[in-house]
Parts: C-alpha cells; sequence; structure tokens
C-alpha cells in the first residue's frame, strides 16, 4: 500500500514535470479514441438510420421481384426478366390467406410537364392498396380508387418532390400534368417519406392506376402485362415467412412450374430486405472504421515518437535513479504507471471528446451517431497498450543497464 | 582500523573492435575508516573508472573488491542498488540531478528507494541534508536556476541523505572556481570530521592538500600512494582568501607515514604553482 503511494507520488511528480510530454503523449491517444469511436459511431448511426427507414417502410412488406437472370453465369441483376404479371397479382389477390394487402409495381421513367415546370421523374403504376403495403399516407386530394384502375383513368398522385418542382409552393390538386406527352388530372398529393435505404428520394414519384400505367404510359398493350414488382402486405409480422412460403407456392402453381424448377421470381420479406441492406451499411461501417484504426496507428506512432525521442532523458533519469539505489523493479513500475496514467486519462478525455462530438453530430447536425460501448472499449484498449508498451518498453532497455551505461546514454 | 574498501587485483577492460583499453589493470587499494583520499592522475589514467567500480556503479572485469570487509562481488544487482542507496554517498563530476526538479526533491530521491524512511520523514531529512551544505534557501529551486557550486552541494546533500559511511566524489570541484572549490572542501572536511570516509579525484594538486592521503594512478594502476602530513583546512583559507599571502612549504612525506589530523592545519594563502609540484612531487 506504502509502496502504490510512493510510486504514484513518484510517476504523478514526473509527469508533472515533463508536462509538454505528458500533453503530447495524451493528445497522441485522444485523438486515437476520440477519432474511433465517433467514426464508428457515424457508420452505425448510418446504418441504424436506413434500418429505420426500411421498417418505416412497412415492417409486414413482402416484395416479389423477378428471379435474378443469369446469362453465361453472370447476374444480370434483379428484375431483368419479366416473369411476373398482372394475372399474378390478381392470382394473389384472390388466393393467398395471409395476406392484407397486394400491389402491383409497374415502373417507368417518365418526362412530366405541369404548372410552369418540366421534370423527369419514375412512375409508378400501382394499386390504391399500395399506400396500405407501403404505409403511406396521402397530404391532400386523395388516392385514385379501384375504379379508376378498372378504367385506367388518366389520375396521378404526386410526391413531394414532384410537386415542389412542377407547381412550387401552389396546390396541385385538380391540375393538369402531361405524363410523356399523355394528359394526366392531379388527384391527390403523397406524404412526404423522405430518402430510402438505398438512398433514393421516394418523394420523386408520380402514383398512377397501374393499368394505366400498363396500357398508356408503359407501352404493353399486346405483351403481356408484366410487372416490374409486386408488394404485398403479411398479416402480421410473425407471419411473414410462412406468408412468403404462400406467396411462393401460389406463384409456381400460376407460372406452372414444374417440380424442382427453380423459382423465376423471388419473394422477400422485410427482414431479409433489411439483411441485404445492413450488409451494406456493415460495409460502410467497416470502411469508417477502417479510417478510424488508421487514425489510432497515427494517434499511436504519435505516442510511440514522443516515448522514443524522449529515451535518452528518460534513460539518463533511470541512470540517476538506480545510482541512488533504486531497483530494476522501482524503476520500471514507475515507468509503467507513468505511461498507464497518461494512456487511461488521454482515453477518457478521448471518449469523453467522442460522447461530446456525437452529441454535436446528433443535435445540430442531424448526423446520427451511435457510440457503441464496444468501440470505446476496443479504442481505449489499443490506445493504453500503444501507450503502455512505447512507454514501458524503452525504460525496460534503460533498467537493464547498469547507471553508468545508462548515465552515458546518448 | 578496519578497511572500508579493499580491493585485489581490480580490472576493468573495455573491449573495443581495434583493442583492448585497460581502464583499471590490477589496482590494489585499501582505504580504512576515517581516512580522506584524493585520487589524482592524468585523464585517461582510469581514476573515474575505479571510483565507478567503488561505488557499484560498475562492475570489474575481474579482481575482488571488498566492502566493509565483504566481497560483493557475486551480489545481486537489487544488492548492489542497496549498497549505492545506503552505504554509499556519490557525487559525480557533471552533478546528474534531475532537471526540472526542485532541489529538496532531488535530495529526497534516494529516501524514496529506502524502504526503511517513512515518506514523511523524508522531505525533513532532505531538508536537513540541504542545510547541512548550505543550502537552506535554495529548496524550491530546480537545477537550471543554481550555479554550478550550489547544484554540486545538492548533488553532496543528496550522496548525504541517507548517512552513508562512505562518500565517493569524482571531480567534485571540476567545474568550479577556486572559492567554491573550497568551500566543496571545507564541507568535505567537515563530513570526514564527523567520521565519514571520503575519496574523492581531483586534477588539482591544491585540491589534493586538503585531503589526508593522495593516491597517484597512471594507465589504470596506482603508481604512488602518499600521506599529506602537513594538510591545509579549507574553512580557515576560506577566510583568508582575502589576506595577504604567506609562503608555506608542504614537507616531505613518508609514503606510509600517519593520517594527518583534520582541522589543525595552518590557516595560510599558498602560491598556487608552487603547491602543484609539491602536492605532485612529494
Ligand atoms: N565505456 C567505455 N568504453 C571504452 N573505453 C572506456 C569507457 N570508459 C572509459 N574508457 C576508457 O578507459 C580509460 C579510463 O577512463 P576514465 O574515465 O576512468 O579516465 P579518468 O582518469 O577519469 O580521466 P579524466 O581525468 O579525463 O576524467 C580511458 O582511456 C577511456 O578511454
Ligand atoms: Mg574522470
Amino acid at each position: 500500500m506504502n509502496y502504490l503511494k510512493r510510486l504514484l507520488r513518484v510517476a504523478l511528480r514526473s509527469l508533472v514535470r515533463s508536462r509538454m510530454r505528458s500533453l503530447l503523449t495524451s493528445l497522441g491517444v485522444v485523438i486515437g479514441v476520440g477519432a474511433v469511436i465517433v467514426m464508428v459511431g457515424v457508420g452505425t448511426g448510418a446504418s441504424a438510420d436506413i434500418e429505420d427507414q426500411i421498417s418505416s417502410m412497412g415492417a409486414n412488406m413482402l416484395m416479389i421481384r423477378p428471379a435474378t437472370a443469369e446469362s453465361q453465369g453472370v447476374s444480370q441483376g434483379a428484375g431483368s426478366r419479366n416473369t411476373l404479371t398482372m394475372d399474378d397479382v390478381e392470382y394473389l389477390r384472390d388466393e393467398a390467406t395471409l395476406l392484407t394487402a397486394v400491389s402491383p409495381v409497374v415502373s417507368t421513367n417518365a418526362q412530366a410537364i405541369g404548372g410552369d415546370g418540366n421534370w423527369s421523374t419514375s412512375v409508378s403504376g400501382v394499386w390504391p392498396e399500395y399506400l396500405d403495403v407501403r404505409e403511406w399516407e396521402i397530404a391532400s386530394g386523395e388516392m385514385f380508387t379501384e375504379r379508376e384502375e378498372k378504367t385506367k383513368s388518366k389520375v396521378a398522385v404526386l410526391g413531394q418532390t414532384v410537386v415542389e418542382e412542377l407547381f412550387g409552393s401552389d396546390d396541385p390538386v385538380g391540375e393538369r400534368v402531361r405524363i410523356n406527352n399523355t394528359p394526366f388530372t392531379v388527384i391527390g398529393v403523397l406524404e412526404e417519406k423522405g430518402t430510402s435505404g438505398r438512398g433514393q428520394d421516394e418523394d420523386d414519384v408520380i402514383m398512377v392506376p397501374a393499368s394505366t400505367a400498363l396500357y398508356r404510359l408503359a407501352g404493353q398493350q399486346g405483351s403481356g402485362h408484366y410487372v416490374s414488382m409486386i408488394m404485398a402486405s403479411a398479416v402480421t409480422l410473425e407471419q411473414s415467412e410462412e406468408a412468403q412460403a404462400e406467396v411462393s407456392s401460389i406463384l409456381r402453381e400460376s407460372h406452372d412450374l414444374a417440380r424442382g424448377a427453380d423459382d423465376d421470381f423471388e419473394v422477400m420479406t422485410q427482414a431479409e430486405i433489411m439483411e441485404t441492406v445492413s450488409s451494406v451499411t456493415d460495409v460502410l461501417t467497416l470502411l469508417l472504421g477502417a479510417v478510424a484504426a488508421v487514425s489510432l496507428i497515427v494517434g499511436g506512432i504519435g505516442i510511440m515518437n514522443i516515448m522514443l525521442v524522449s529515451v535518452t532523458e528518460r534513460t539518463r533519469e533511470i541512470g540517476i535513479r538506480m545510482a541512488v539505489g533504486a531497483h530494476g523493479r522501482d524503476v520500471l513500475s514507475q515507468f509503467l504507471t507513468e505511461s498507464i496514467v497518461l494512456s487511461l486519462t488521454g482515453g477518457a478525455i478521448g471518449t469523453a471528446l467522442a460522447y461530446l462530438v456525437a452529441y454535436l453530430l446528433n443535435d445540430f447536425v442531424g448526423l446520427t451517431t451511435v457510440i457503441l460501448p464496444a468501440t470505446v472499449g476496443i479504442a481505449f484498449g489499443f490506445a493504453a497498450c500503444i501507450g503502455v508498451f512505447f512507454g514501458y518498453y524503452p525504460a525496460r532497455k534503460a533498467a537493464m543497464l547498469n547507471p553508468i551505461e545508462a548515465l552515458r546514454f546518448e | 582500523m578496519n578497511a572500508v574498501i579493499e580491493t585485489k587485483a581490480l580490472k576493468k577492460h573495455y573491449v573495443m573492435s581495434a583493442q583492448t583499453v585497460r581502464a583499471l589493470d590490477g589496482v590494489d587499494l585499501k582505504v580504512k575508516t576515517g581516512e580522506f583520499v584524493s585520487i589524482m592522475g592524468a585523464s585517461g589514467s582510469g581514476k573515474s573508472t575505479l571510483m565507478n567500480v567503488l561505488g557499484c556503479l560498475d562492475e570489474p572485469t575481474s579482481g575482488t573488491y571488498l566492502l566493509d570487509g565483504k566481497d560483493i562481488s557475486s551480489l545481486s544487482r537489487d544488492a548492489y542498488a542497496d549498497i549505492r542507496n545506503q552505504r554509499i554517498g556519490f557525487v559525480f563530476q557533471g552533478y546528474n540531478l534531475l532537471s526540472r526538479t526542485t532541489a529538496v526533491e532531488n535530495v529526497e530521491l534516494p529516501l524514496f528507494y529506502n524502504h526503511s524512511v517513512d515518506p514523511g520523514d523524508a522531505r525533513k531529512a532532505a531538508v536537513e541534508a540541504l542545510e547541512r551544505v548550505g543550502l537552506g534557501d535554495r529548496l524550491d529551486h530546480v537545477p537550471n536556476e543554481m550555479s554550478g557550486g550550489q547544484q554540486q552541494r545538492v548533488a553532496i546533500a543528496r550522496a548525504l541523505v541517507n548517512k552513508p559511511s562512505l562518500i565517493l566524489a569524482d571531480e567534485p570541484t571540476g567545474n568550479l572556481d577556486s572559492r567554491t572549490s573550497l568551500e566543496i572542501m571545507a564541507l568535505f572536511q567537515e563530513l570526514n570530521e564527523q567520521g565519514i570516509t571520503v575519496v574523492l579525484v581531483t586534477h588539482e594538486p591544491d585540491i589534493a592538500e586538503y585531503t589526508k592521503r593522495i593516491v597517484m594512478m597512471r594507465d589504470g594502476l596506482i603508481v604512488s600512494d602518499k600521506q599529506v602530513w602537513d594538510r591545509r583546512a579549507a574553512t580557515a583559507d576560506l577566510a583568508n582568501t582575502r589576506v595577504a599571502a604567506g609562503t608555506v612549504g608542504v614537507p616531505p612525506a613518508p609514503a606510509s607515514g600517519p593520517a594527518a589530523v583534520g582541522g589543525e592545519s595552518r590557516a595560510v594563502g599558498r602560491d598556487v604553482s608552487e603547491q602543484l609540484s609539491a602536492g605532485g612531487q612529494a
């Protein structure tokens, strides 16, 4: 106990005596630890954001897309084949027991002219149920009805971005829009949705009845009513996997697929969609983590440099201490204590700074930053190890010299 | 009287790539309790090497070293450290004080490593040691705020603080002017009178005049060893530095005469060159 008190006193004295060196050393730790925590925090925050957005798309959602086509072993990407038709959608709606809502999505890109704007956007041909599936609301006006779907009416519901581009702050309900030169009446405006998990502006969209999109915009009159994808809602979140299986079997039947043949479509649950996206954000986190690790290493090299630069002075100090009777153990525990104190205070300050920066980013910049205790632990541990190693290792070498050699060290 | 220091055929060889430097080449030296010895010799003759070995700061290549009658050549590093801490006070030529550290903290340093000393008493002992060397008013000065003489005195206080029975000093006056040198010598004489054995290295024959015995070294060997018959008292010389100089010869001293008793020297100022030849050739 007495020894420990003595030790701590010697170490603290020595640290205070070399304020500049102590400051620079702990600064290395501060920066290393702080940067790692913040950067990994930003990465984690981004994935948390994305997951939030995806689940806000509707937690029970099922997404059915044509299967990925492969040409000579090279994947052509999802949706590169046309295998889903309006008949499939209707069949699903009529047969499925575990789905509450089903809607086709017929996507095309189109030029929209209206108000005093001209805007290139994407048009989604959907059924009215689409809004239920996506948990999306109408902000003003109304959604088109089943009747308008049946009659291929030229009515449109606009996303917020499209409204802004074409009409500015005016209310577009009742106005006319020309979509690929076909005149449509605006009957509603969608609520603002923000950016999707894939980084797209969800509000940059015009919704029209699916039949209208097929026959008047996509020009598919004779080509078999292919839809880009089908969206559906499972009855409950728990049953989404059962629903997924049900959808598969209904579609296989509808497509007359033989036993053992591969599906020509794929059904993804929200959980699976989340997984693909989070594998992307995991890469992001990993990347930021790598950058952070570099800053940790740079910080570590800083610590190392300062420790090594002062090694001559410190070796002489060790020589003096040993000359007046310090045992090797006394010297080593002193240097170890010094490095631990420096690394711990540096790490603590770095962590505190990281929390402060995270708070500022969250509240003032609007960048979600989530600090995980594991990151703090790893960053802290690593910086401390470097600090302790480079504080201790040269001291160990010096303590193994005899006092005269240490005093002569240059 | 018992021998504090006794070396037999002490050798220290530095093996370099081209040749072997025989810094010590068989030194036989015996120093008894209460002696005041000065070691002289040309530069490179091995004085510092000998002091370092005697001070347990460096290990000899061969030979035996009996400290207080005990052979210490087979002791552990920690035992050496304890000897340096408690039995020997070492004063370096270059002071070797911790920089940016106050005088009193520097003097306290050996006490930190002496586990029989309570940390609370350390400060008191350090202050006492500094007062003893006349630096009671410089306790909180760091080395670069002090003159060379003051730093040397801090170093001496540090050597004294654990109350050793032997003090080794390597050119303690090497960097000091003559007056400050006298002050330091007065201090050593006082310590010696209190019973501490003192061995010091010096280049200056007039400094050696204040000791009781002069050992000359050349090429790692002791070439002469003489008692000083007519030892000078530094305190008295100090008091008389401004008094008109008289001339006093040094009587030829037999090599193995009895040690002069401290404190009885005459108060005189002397011609340095005359003294040089006297001290060196006697
Ligand atoms: N670490 C070393 N490595 C090699 N040779 C050394 C070492 N230390 C001392 N020597 C040699 O040993 C010899 C004696 O050195 P030492 O320092 O003992 O001399 P000195 O008598 O104290 O000289 P000075 O009066 O100049 O201080 C010298 O020739 C020196 O070159
Ligand atoms: Mg020397």
